[in-house]
């Protein structure tokens, strides 16, 4: 996995609530048996009319936004299905950090498992941040997950919680299955236990 | 020892590995896999050439995206891109010997209807599968919850995954229901309540005289909608209506092994005194049978109600709202019940069993669905499909207009090609209405499968209670 230390760049403001994963990537897209490739069609359906054709007022159609690596979002980001093609398609735009007040629980997982930081923050501060991200390009923040910050283009800074097991599997681009395996005889227990207690499992 | 919540004794029954930061390995029970969210994990394992760990205990059938209609089994019937994920699945299955269910097999049908119905799923379980309605499968309290592709490879090498534990919420539906108020009304009307973000880092477990009451159909219909409600999963202490609907289906224990599985179930519910970080009540005579007017599950409201306006709301609700409206092409203060539609679909993980099937049956009995209208009904498994035959009810559906279909999840999220065109308006039994989910600008109104029987005789959002 990729790794995601610090990352400075342009942030896209979307104050809508409950962005789901139907609109991030609608389900015409997950007809691939491949994980690549899924950024040309994100946000379709507010992205392209049916034509193919952009339109134009959406936010990653605007110059100032079409290589934003940071998307700022309303609440509850990423609700709906399990589908992994949602941070398929987000990381293969670009984009490497999301930052809303919350997300949906699967959504928030499947990031991690895919080099994307999910930030968490008070409305308060996504509010701040919203503003700067609506300044447009020449506005750049900083995320830094070592340091758990976030910093605005002027320099205003807000800390964000992250679990720290997540934290360091980011910062080191850690691949979960081999860090489970090193602790396969836990598991070889664990089962050979549960097969006595619960035989018809 | 400290009371627990039926939650916390899942939980403290599955940890193959504690670190001290509280990460966990969970061990998983069950492990449901469809064609869709799968072949990349496969690949993965290909690629690592590594085994599937437990496939005794990984069960794969195609369901999202498989057409509805006859001859399916030809793949030269599919469409180009389902044909090569449920060849993928086939030869998945094949492959790393899991058990399978291909569309061929009278036991297809919805994951979530199939694993219930074969006795995959029992009390006391922890069930994963790369869908974010697995949740459905707490009706059994077993704890359920979907998965994405990367953590279905995880399970698929090390039946494991690294897991913290949520929060405990307890929902109460105290009391009787109101006739012609149903198990979707209830689900509806909590999501309505909390919001679909309220369940956030919780697991749910729903209690009270209102969810005993409901038939395991019907605990899996409040179950299922839990991941609307953002929790991880929804839970229901088992009971014996669940031990009776569990006995004797064909990978339920037997004979001793059964007596000694009953013996643990019985102890599957929350201590008196267990620690609940958040309670929700609701009685049960306050809820109405609903629809949802916007495009966020939370949008709920009794079918006596009016369109709402953008006005009503707060915050970024208020712009979500109205964004809703528009895509709805809906006025505010319209009455619900003068909503014209297009289209019916009663079917989907939410509500494609049997006794949704009869209670939509029961409504349009001698009955036919207003001229022009397009109706169908997918059931949920082969097995559902057999005996709503068997018992009439296909009849019914075919009398009064319906299409009778082949099981799948079909226009639920519309993968295939059974899905709205643009600005048509359903009346739907599934579980989401989001922009675009059953089609391109497609407007879903989510309701009970008596509450889609009854709109399909008007034309309309219908109040059932008019047609019982």
């Amino acid at each position: 996995m990729e790794k995601f230390e610090t990352l400075t760049g342009i942030a896209a403001p979307m104050p809508l609530v409950n962005i789901d994963t139907d609109m991030i990537i609608p389900k015409q897209f997950l007809k691939t048996i491949k994980r690549s490739g899924l950024g040309a069609n994100l946000f379709d359906e507010m992205r392209f009319d049916r034509q193919g054709n952009e339109i134009a007022d959406f936010v990653l159609n605007q110059d100032a936004y079409r290589s934003a690596e940071i998307l700022v979002a309303g609440d509850n980001f990423g609700c709906g299905s399990s589908r992994e093609h949602a941070p398929w398609a987000i990381k293969d735009f670009g984009i490497r950090c999301v930052i809303s007040t919350s997300f949906a629980d699967i959504f928030y997982n499947n990031c991690f498992k895919n080099g994307i930081l999910p930030i968490a923050l008070p409305q308060e501060a996504v509010d701040v941040l919203m503003k700067d991200a609506e300044k447009g390009a020449n506005a750049r923040m900083t995320v830094d997950l070592e340091n758990q910050t976030v910093t605005t283009s002027d320099g205003e800074t807000f800390n964000f919680e992250v679990d720290a097991f997540k934290k360091h599997c980011l910062l080191e681009g850690l691949d979960d299955i081999g860090l489970t395996m090193e602790k396969v005889s836990s598991i070889d227990t664990f089962e050979a236990q549960a097969a006595q207690a619960r035989p018809w499992v | 020892m400290s009371p627990k919540t039926l939650y916390d004794k899942i939980w403290d029954a599955h940890v193959a590995h504690e670190a001290e930061d509280g990460t966990c390995l969970l061990y998983i029970d069950r492990h449901l896999v469809h064609e869709v969210t799968s072949p990349q994990a496969f690949e993965g394992l290909r690629m690592a050439n590594r085994p599937v760990r437990a496939p005794d205990k990984t069960i794969a059938v195609p369901d999202h995206n498989v057409p509805t209609t006859p001859g399916r089994e030809d793949p030269k019937n599919m469409t180009e891109d389902s044909a090569i994920q449920v060849a993928a699945l086939d030869k998945n299955a094949k492959d790393f010997g899991i058990h399978y269910y291909p569309v061929s097999d009278v036991r297809q049908g919805i994951v979530h209807i199939v694993g219930p119905e074969q006795g995959w799923t029992l009390p006391g379980m922890t069930v994963v599968c790369g869908d974010s309605h697995t949740a459905t499968h707490g009706a059994f309290g077993a704890l359920a919850h979907g998965i994405g592709t990367s953590e279905v490879e995880h399970v698929l090498a090390t039946q494991t995954l690294i897991q913290k534990k949520s929060k405990n919420m307890k929902v109460e539906i105290t009391g009787k229901l109101r006739p012609g108020v149903t198990a979707k009304d209830i689900t509806l009307s909590v999501i309505g309540k909390t919001g679909t973000a309220g369940g956030t880092g919780y697991v749910i477990e729903y209690c009270g005289e209102a969810i005993r009451d409901l038939s395991m159909e019907g605990r899996m219909t409040v179950c299922n909608m839990a991941i609307e409600g953002g929790a991880r999963a929804g839970l229901i202490a088992p009971d014996e209506k669940t031990f009776e609907y569990v006995k004797g289906r064909p990978h339920a224990p037997k004979g001793a092994q059964f007596e000694a599985a009953l013996e643990w179930w019985k102890t599957l519910y929350s201590d008196d005194d267990a620690h609940w970080d958040e309670v929700v009540t609701i009685k049960g005579e306050d809820i109405a049978p609903v629809v949802t007017w916007g495009t966020s599950p939370e949008d709920v409201l009794p079918i006596t109600a009016n369109v709402p306006s953008a006005d009503d709301f707060e915050g970024g609700k208020v712009g979500a709202a109205q964004r809703s409206l528009d895509y709805m092409g809906l006025t505010p203060g319209t009455p619900l019940s003068d909503i014209e539609i297009d289209t019916v679909f009663i079917g989907s993980c939410t509500n494609g069993r049997i006794e949704d099937l009869r209670a939509a049956a029961e409504i349009l009995k001698g009955k036919k669905i207003k001229d022009g209208l397009r109706a169908m009904v997918v059931p949920g498994s082969g097995l559902v499909r057999l005996q709503a035959e068997e018992e009439g009810l296909a009849d019914i559906f075919k009398d009064a207009g319906f299409e009778w279909r082949l099981a799948g999840c079909s226009m639920c999220l519309a993968m295939n090609p059974d899905q709205l065109a643009e600005g048509e308006r359903c009346v739907s039994t599934s579980n989401r209405n989001f922009e675009g989910r059953q089609g391109y600008k497609g407007r879903t109104h989510l309701v009970s499968p008596g509450m889609a029987a009854a709109a399909a005789i008007t034309g309309k959002l219908t109040d059932v209670r008019e047609m019982m």
